[in-house]
């Protein structure tokens, strides 16, 4: 995030004030700084404006054509590809998969690394290891871990298929069943970033000052009440930012979904950047494309105001 | 009492543990199955351990081509994201300027959205500069998109440095690109470490980018080869999950080797957003 600069700027010529490192710089080497800013800012401003900025102002501009890419855009058609959009039951249906991810990140995912997190958070050797462990889906490429996913999920083959065949049953097909396959997606979600989520927590809980913990356990309350009472409250900001990664990655969430199901069956497990990808860029329809694309940096820009709400009040109450 | 939470802990944590390995040791013993064997004993070791999978692919060129493609992209990317954002990082720090707020403001707007959003106007600007099926086609993009977060994270290190340093350098008559390069850069290397990593993760498994504007199977990165492989052989599993555990070694032998970068790095978004 932005820190916020409080200082106003000011013009190169400003009288220095005392001790400040900056006017120190400023007063030693006023010609250097035009020179240094000149070497230092325009790769990053060049490359940022170019393949960032400017493509994020393009994708609206582009939105309100129909335009399959080649030559110039000349067909205006206003809102229509936002109102085609909007109107798609599989993009409905992409972002309430979207929304699913969410709600089990919330209700499963966070919960569980929380968890885990609090019983790791201590500096043994065993808890060093398990942390080791619990962090290696994280570190793997969603490719991979869909296709692990695939191999595990294939009824012929696979883990589901053997354990159905020790109780003597046929097993199903887990990814080729609309609903199923959603279900699916969701337990290789929570298999993948839960590492991730408990390393945070277990950051938090190391900063949880250990003085406040042991002062409690002096005056005899149990593990459970300190846990309760104070490391969880205290571990609360840390809470609100896990659910916040949670939102954007979810709103992210593309190579899992190609490498597991494709979206499919019947188009029933894409997310919102898997229909984008499956109905905008293969097949060159880059207005409509573009209009997903900016829905998507609307939720995106609402879920950032909404979480500095919260974090604001959290801060402010403190 | 104490017994019983060290028992349910152990119980718990067993149990996470086999969650998180188990799809892993299914997919290394896999490789080294028949495709019967497969199809019978998912979790157990093989009947009859056959290597054939795995030489197979370590023996075409195309893996290693692919491979190398990727650590190419990635090279690139971590080296050019490191500079131009510690660059630009340094003079949002240390230099007073004006419209520096304006200017960091502008470059920290990257944070706000997904790369989907901008993935097809990228396409269009890299086919326009004729960069599509090269790496510098998925070097420039990646390398813009990390700018926001690296220089965010830089900014805030390099602040944090003691500034007796930077005067006694003025008073010596040190000129900002010097401080830049003796000062600032070495006394950095923890948080550069961190950005690289996150970098160098970021590029080592990108999809999406990649997915758009390269087509040629001969720049292919390892993602989408490895897709293409499995479309290739569909459900003979026993090929695809020797081609997943080959493709999991870098990352797990990076994540053995610098454990607590890789974490540090992959979680720095928690620790200085």
């Amino acid at each position: 995030m932005p820190s916020k600069t409080t200082v106003i700027d000011e013009v190169p010529k400003a009288p220095p004030q005392k001790g400040s490192l900056r006017s120190g710089l400023r007063k030693s080497y006023q010609s250097g700084t035009l020179t240094t800013l000149l070497l230092f800012l325009p790769p990053a401003l060049v490359l940022f404006s170019l393949f960032v900025i400017l493509p994020v102002g393009e994708a609206s501009y582009f939105s309100f054509f129909n335009w399959n890419g080649y030559g110039h855009p000349n067909k205006w058609i206003d809102f229509e590809n936002y109102l085609r959009v909007f109107a798609d039951p599989v993009f409905l249906q992409s972002l309430g998969n979207n929304g699913l991810v969410i709600l089990v990140s919330a209700f499963i995912q966070v919960p569980l690394a929380l968890w885990v997190a609090l019983l790791i958070a201590d500096r043994t050797r065993s808890s060093v290891v398990f942390r080791a462990i619990f962090f290696v889906p994280y570190i793997l490429a969603d490719v991979v871990a869909g296709l692990i996913w695939r191999y595990l999920y294939d009824g012929d083959y696979g883990l589901v298929g053997t354990i159905f065949r020790w109780f003597g049953l046929d097993a199903p097909q887990v990814l080729a069943e609309v609903g199923w396959a959603t279900a699916a997606l969701l337990l290789v979600v929570v298999w993948k970033y839960f590492g991730f989520h408990m390393a945070l927590f277990i950051a938090g809980r190391q900063n949880v000052p250990y003085d406040v913990i042991e002062s409690a356990r002096i005056d005899g309350a149990s593990r459970w009440k300190i846990t309760r009472f104070i490391v969880l409250p205290l571990m609360r900001p840390v809470v609100v930012l896990s659910l916040f990664f949670s939102l954007l990655g979810s709103l992210q969430l593309f190579d899992l979904i190609i490498a597991l199901t494709g979206g499919g069956p019947l188009n029933s497990s894409h997310s919102a950047v898997s229909y984008l990808y499956t109905f905008g860029i293969r097949r060159m329809r880059v207005g409509f494309g573009s209009a997903v694309g900016v829905v998507l940096f609307i939720i995106c820009v609402l879920v950032m105001l909404f979480y500095k709400r919260i974090f604001m009040r959290e801060s402010s109450t403190k | 009492m104490k017994s019983f939470f060290s028992y349910y802990r152990w119980l718990v944590l067993l149990a996470v543990a086999s969650f998180c390995l188990v799809p892993l040791w299914a997919t290394v013993i896999g490789g080294f199955k028949t495709s019967g064997d497969l199809r019978t004993n998912a979790l157990g070791l093989p009947r009859q351990w056959i290597v054939e999978n795995y030489i197979s692919i370590v023996s075409t060129p195309r893996f290693w081509q692919m491979l190398w493609n990727s650590a190419v992209i990635a090279t690139f990317t971590v080296v050019l994201t490191l500079i131009v954002s510690s660059l630009a990082a340094y003079t949002l720090a240390h230099l007073r300027f004006a419209g520096r707020k304006w200017i960091s403001n502008y470059l920290t707007l990257g944070l706000t959205f997904p790369f989907a959003t901008a993935v097809l106007p990228v396409f269009i600007r890299v086919r326009d500069l004729g960069l599509l099926d090269t790496y510098w086609g998925v070097i420039l993009p990646q390398v813009a998109f990390n700018l926001s977060f690296s220089i965010v994270l830089l900014r805030s290190f390099f602040a944090e440095l003691p500034k007796e340093l930077f005067e006694a350098a003025t008073m010596d008559g040190c000129s900002y690109p010097r401080i830049f390069l003796r000062i600032t850069l070495p006394l950095s290397r923890p948080i550069l470490a961190t950005v690289g990593v996150l970098a160098l993760v970021g590029s080592w498994n990108n999809f999406l980018l990649p997915l758009v504007t390269i087509n040629d199977d001969s720049v292919y990165p390892w993602p989408l080869g490895i897709m293409q492989y499995q479309g290739q052989y569909g459900t003979d599993w026993g090929k695809v999950l020797a081609f997943v555990t080959l493709t999991m070694i870098p990352a797990i032998t990076l994540y053995l080797m610098a454990q607590k970068q890789v974490i540090a790095g992959l979680t720095s978004g928690a620790v200085k957003g």
